[in-house]
Formats: structure tokens, C-alpha cells, sequence
């Protein structure tokens, strides 16, 4: 099953990553693609490109970041291929034990209905 | 820690026990117990994890407990039969304490050397499938034996009698000579792509898709192709396997019916997956020499994912590669599929003469596929009472219901 994870953290927490965790996460990131189960995964920086749209009875809204105001900004997402959820969820704890602070939305994908 | 890792033991077991079992195997130099040592210490987990919290690094923990007790046991056995030479070579490569990142790449060939053994040629394959679900993909006899349609009991004696048959052989716990290398490779790759090929094209039952054995060969050829990233042919093969996943959404219509390549909406073709297919199979490319089998099909797959529509389709280029293959691999199936690509790209009549030549092969005669080919050739050649007769016939050889129900139609299609 596909699951995609996506990353967020508070903005007091952004900023460059120690090179302890540059290592710690670059091996986990060999280690994860190693086993196959990582099939794509990407972070971003607070100033890489934002913006909200959205759609209600028939009207088009847009709101351009950066969203200075938000609790949590998002820092990056895997897609994963792993055989249940559980295995997500282990795989996602040692990620977050790396991080130390932050957030993972865990969500099942699957084929569109479209 | 959490209580969601108290729950998710099991899932801890099936991420781990590869490495572990891998890694135990060159200590003890047995599959079998291998494997019971690995369990073991993940019992000495079930009791202490929620004692005293989950490690940080559950597989490391995992790893050394039961690496110091499969040196104990290596130890008391040799001090029994004096082995002692033995033993000091096993004990000085068994990495101590936490050094479970340092060895990292120790771990990486254990895998690779496993992935050699429980695909080593002298086990029939279905045992060699068995065994690299068993071991490799972390499955439950019960689980393979519903992926394979088979009595559980039949896959859990499978699986015994092939461990049995490695120990017996007594095949070592390393990689190949160079000698060997090329067919025990072709074994391990055929293991996987026949996992593979069991969840994309059901051979039994009402299903034609079982995703879970695609997803599952998709993983341990990904975990190939990192082990092993300068041979071609596992990119190959890697590269086959996602261009063939990413029409999955494609293949099958709203009540189950199989969709055949040329009816198929293409922008249900996952993308995603065709863009990694391309990738690898451009890997396979880049590392030269001779294309080979899984190579070309990768490139005969990526003929259709690069044509916008059906009719866009480069026959011809498809026509040759079918040609290399033939060279390589002149099974009747690649033949038959050789006709089709030569009908496709240069008509019916040229392909006709193909697909007769190949009436008499014995390994065809049962084969749907045969006279569903040659149906459909006929049809196009506007000869219909034959093309009815013919798709009646591969009806009537189908396994699955629903192609059955497929050539029925098309059968019936032939009277207007």
C-alpha cells in the first residue's frame, strides 16, 4: 500500500539541520530506499514557493504565502510502498526520533477514481 | 515510547527480519536456524520493549542480541566438537556491541549473499519463490499461501524441504564465484519476476490482479538494485516491472473484465511509476554491453509508455526489439509475441505466417494466447468463421474467468 507522509514542524524548529542530523537522516534516507520502501520523498525550505487555493459555490479564492502566521509549516513528505500501516507507523518513528520536533500526517493513497 | 510502537510490533518483525536473519546466517551458516535465532531474539523483545521502552534503533537492538547469542551457541558447539579455528574466525566477524551503522554495508551483503542462496538454482522454483517471500519479503507461510492460492500446509512443507535442501547441499553462505555469477544471478532475478508476474497476471482464480505479490517484487528488486547498482539487468528488471505496474489502473474495467493494451486509457497510466521505469531502464542502458532479456522487455514497455495513443505505438522499433529478443530468448511466447509486433507494424498476412509456424510447439498447445493471437489476426484479415473458431478455442484454454468470458465475446463478435 501507498501511504504519503507529510512533514511539518513548528517554525521556531526550521531552519538548517545540525550535521549530526544531516547524517543521521541521510542514512536513514540510504537505509529506507535500501529496503524499497521509499518511493519518493522531498523537503523544503520556509522560503520555497506557498500559496492557498481554494474553491466555494462556484468562486476561486488565493492566498499567497509565505504564512508567517502558521503554527506548523510543512518540511518535507515521503511516499511510501509498505506492506501495512503498522510498518508506516515504525518507519515514521524512528524518522520523527531523528527530527526530534515536528509532526508526520500519515495518509493512505490509492488509484484515483477519475 | 508511543503506545502506537507497542502496537506495531509485528511490524518492527517484518522490517527487520531480513537483515537479521542475513546477518545470523553467516554466523551459523544455516538458513534454518538462522532464522529461529532471529525469532528468538525478538521474543527477548516482546518481554523487554515494554518493560523498558522500545530502543531508538529497534533493528540495531535486535541485531546484536541475537548476534551475542548466535556467537554463544557457534562457541558452545565448537567447544563440543572443538572446532576452535572455526569459531575464531565466525567470532572476529561478528560486529560488537551497537556498531550497527558501521557494519551497515556488512549487512548489505549478507542480504545480497541471502537473496543467492534461497534463489540458488538447485531448488525448483516454486520452492525459490516460497523461500524469498518466506525470508526476504518477511510473509507468513498462511500469507504466501493465499497470494499463491495453495493450501497453507502445502508452502510451510515447501519452505521446510527447501531449507532442508540448502543445508543438505551444504551452499555456501556467499556470493557467487564469477564463474556462477551470470545464471545464479538470472535465477534471483527470475524468482523475483515470477512474483511479480503471480499478482499482475493471476494465473488462477477470478482475480487478475493480486497487487500485493506486484508490490512485493517491486520492493526486493528495488532492494537488488541497490545491492547490486552496477548490474544491468537487475535495473532491467526493476524497469520492467514498474513500466508493466503503471497500467494496473488501466487493465482491469469497472466490473473486473481484463482491458487490453490498445483499449486502455492512458491517462490512467500512473506516471509516476512509468517516469522511475524510464529512469531505470536508462541505468540499464548507461552500464552497456549486450541488452538482456529484462533490459529489452523494459524497452519494449517503454515503446507503449512513451506513445501518447495506441496508434502512435512504435511498431517497428517494438518489431526489433522482439527481433534481439528472439536472439537471446527463442521461446515460443516471445515468437508469438514477435508475430504480434511484426502484425502491428508491417500487417496481418506477414504475422500469419508467423503465428502458423508456431502451431505445432508443443509447449503452446495449451496456451490461450495461441489461438487468441491468431483469432485476432484472422479477424483482421476479415477471414471470420476461422477467427470465431479460434477464439472458442482459446476460451476453452483459458484459466481465468474473465479472459474466458473476453474471447467469448470476441467469439461472438465474429458472426455480424
Amino acid at each position: 500500500m501507498k501511504i504519503i507522509s507529510i512533514f511539518t514542524i513548528p517554525p521556531a524548529n526550521a531552519g538548517a539541520p545540525g550535521q549530526d542530523e544531516i547524517e543521521r537522516m541521510g542514512a536513514y534516507i540510504t537505509e529506507l530506499r535500501g529496503r524499497g520502501v521509499l518511493i519518493d520523498t522531498g523537503g523544503r525550505d520556509n522560503d520555497m514557493f506557498e500559496k492557498i487555493m481554494s474553491r466555494r459555490d462556484g468562486k476561486t479564492t488565493a492566498t499567497d504565502g509565505p504564512f508567517t502566521e502558521a503554527k506548523e509549516i510543512v518540511g518535507g513528505y515521503a511516499l511510501m510502498d509498505v506492506r501495512d500501516v503498522d510498518e508506516a507507523t515504525v518507519l515514521t518513528e524512528r524518522f520523527l526520533d531523528i527530527i526530534g520536533t515536528g509532526t508526520c500526517h500519515l495518509h493512505e493513497v490509492g488509484p484515483t477514481p477519475f | 515510547m508511543t503506545p502506537e510502537t507497542d502496537l506495531a510490533l509485528d511490524a518492527v518483525w517484518r522490517i527487520e527480519a531480513p537483515k537479521l536473519i542475513a546477518g545470523l546466517t553467516r554466523i551459523v551458516r544455516d538458513i534454518g536456524r538462522a532464522e529461529e535465532l532471529a525469532q528468538d531474539a525478538f521474543v527477548a523483545a516482546l518481554t523487554q520493549w515494554p518493560r523498558e521502552g522500545v530502543p531508538r534503533n529497534p533493528g540495531a537492538w535486535l541485531m546484536t542480541t541475537a548476534k551475542r547469542r548466535a556467537i554463544d551457541l557457534v562457541r558452545r558447539e565448537a567447544s563440543r566438537e572443538r572446532k576452535t579455528e572455526e569459531l575464531g574466525r565466525d567470532v572476529a566477524d561478528a560486529p560488537a556491541g551497537d556498531g550497527f551503522d558501521a557494519v551497515d554495508a556488512e549487512i548489505g551483503d549478507d542480504l545480497l549473499r541471502m537473496m543467492f542462496v534461497v534463489c540458488h538454482p538447485i531448488l525448483p522454483a516454486e520452492a525459490r519463490v516460497a523461500l524469498t517471500l518466506r525470508l526476504l519479503g518477511s510473509l507468513t507461510a498462511g500469507e504466501i499461501a493465499r497470494a499463491f492460492l495453495v493450501p497453507e500446509p502445502t508452502i510451510a512443507q515447501r519452505i521446510v524441504r527447501a531449507k532442508r535442501t540448502l543445508a543438505e547441499a551444504r551452499v555456501p553462505f556467499e556470493l557467487p564465484p564469477v564463474a556462477e555469477r551470470a545464471p545464479r544471478l538470472r535465477s534471483v532475478l527470475e524468482s523475483i519476476y515470477l512474483i511479480f508476474n503471480e499478482g499482475y497476471a493471476a494465473t488462477a482464480g477470478e482475480d487478475v490482479l493480486r497487487p500485493e505479490l506486484v508490490e512485493d517484487a517491486m520492493r526486493l528488486g528495488r532492494v537488488l538494485a541497490g545491492l547490486m547498482p552496477e548490474e544491468p539487468e537487475v535495473h532491467g528488471l526493476v524497469a520492467l516491472m514498474e513500466i508493466q505496474a503503471s497500467r494496473m489502473g488501466a487493465r482491469v474495467g469497472p466490473s473486473g473484465e481484463p482491458i487490453l493494451l490498445n483499449d486502455q486509457d492512458r491517462g490512467r497510466w500512473n506516471h509516476l511509476l512509468i517516469r522511475r521505469g524510464l529512469a531505470a531502464l536508462e541505468r540499464a542502458e548507461r552500464l552497456g554491453g549486450t541488452l538482456g532479456t529484462y533490459t529489452l522487455q523494459a524497452a519494449i514497455g517503454a515503446c507503449h509508455a512513451r506513445a501518447g495513443t495506441f496508434a502512435q505505438t512504435d511498431w517497428g522499433r517494438i518489431a526489433a526489439l522482439y527481433d534481439a529478443l528472439a536472439q537471446l530468448a527463442p521461446t515460443p511466447v516471445v515468437r508469438l509475441n514477435r508475430a504480434v509486433a511484426i502484425g502491428m507494424a508491417y500487417g496481418p498476412q506477414e504475422a500469419l505466417e508467423l503465428v502458423d509456424a508456431l502451431r505445432d510447439e508443443p509447449t503452446l498447445r495449451a496456451y490461450h494466447l495461441l489461438p487468441s493471437v491468431r483469432g485476432d489476426l484472422l479477424f483482421k484479415l476479415d477471414r471470420r468463421t476461422e477467427a470465431r473458431v479460434e477464439f472458442e478455442r482459446a476460451a476453452s484454454l483459458a484459466h481465468n474467468a474473465r479472459d474466458q468470458k473476453y474471447l467469448l465475446e470476441r467469439a461472438a463478435a465474429c458472426r455480424f
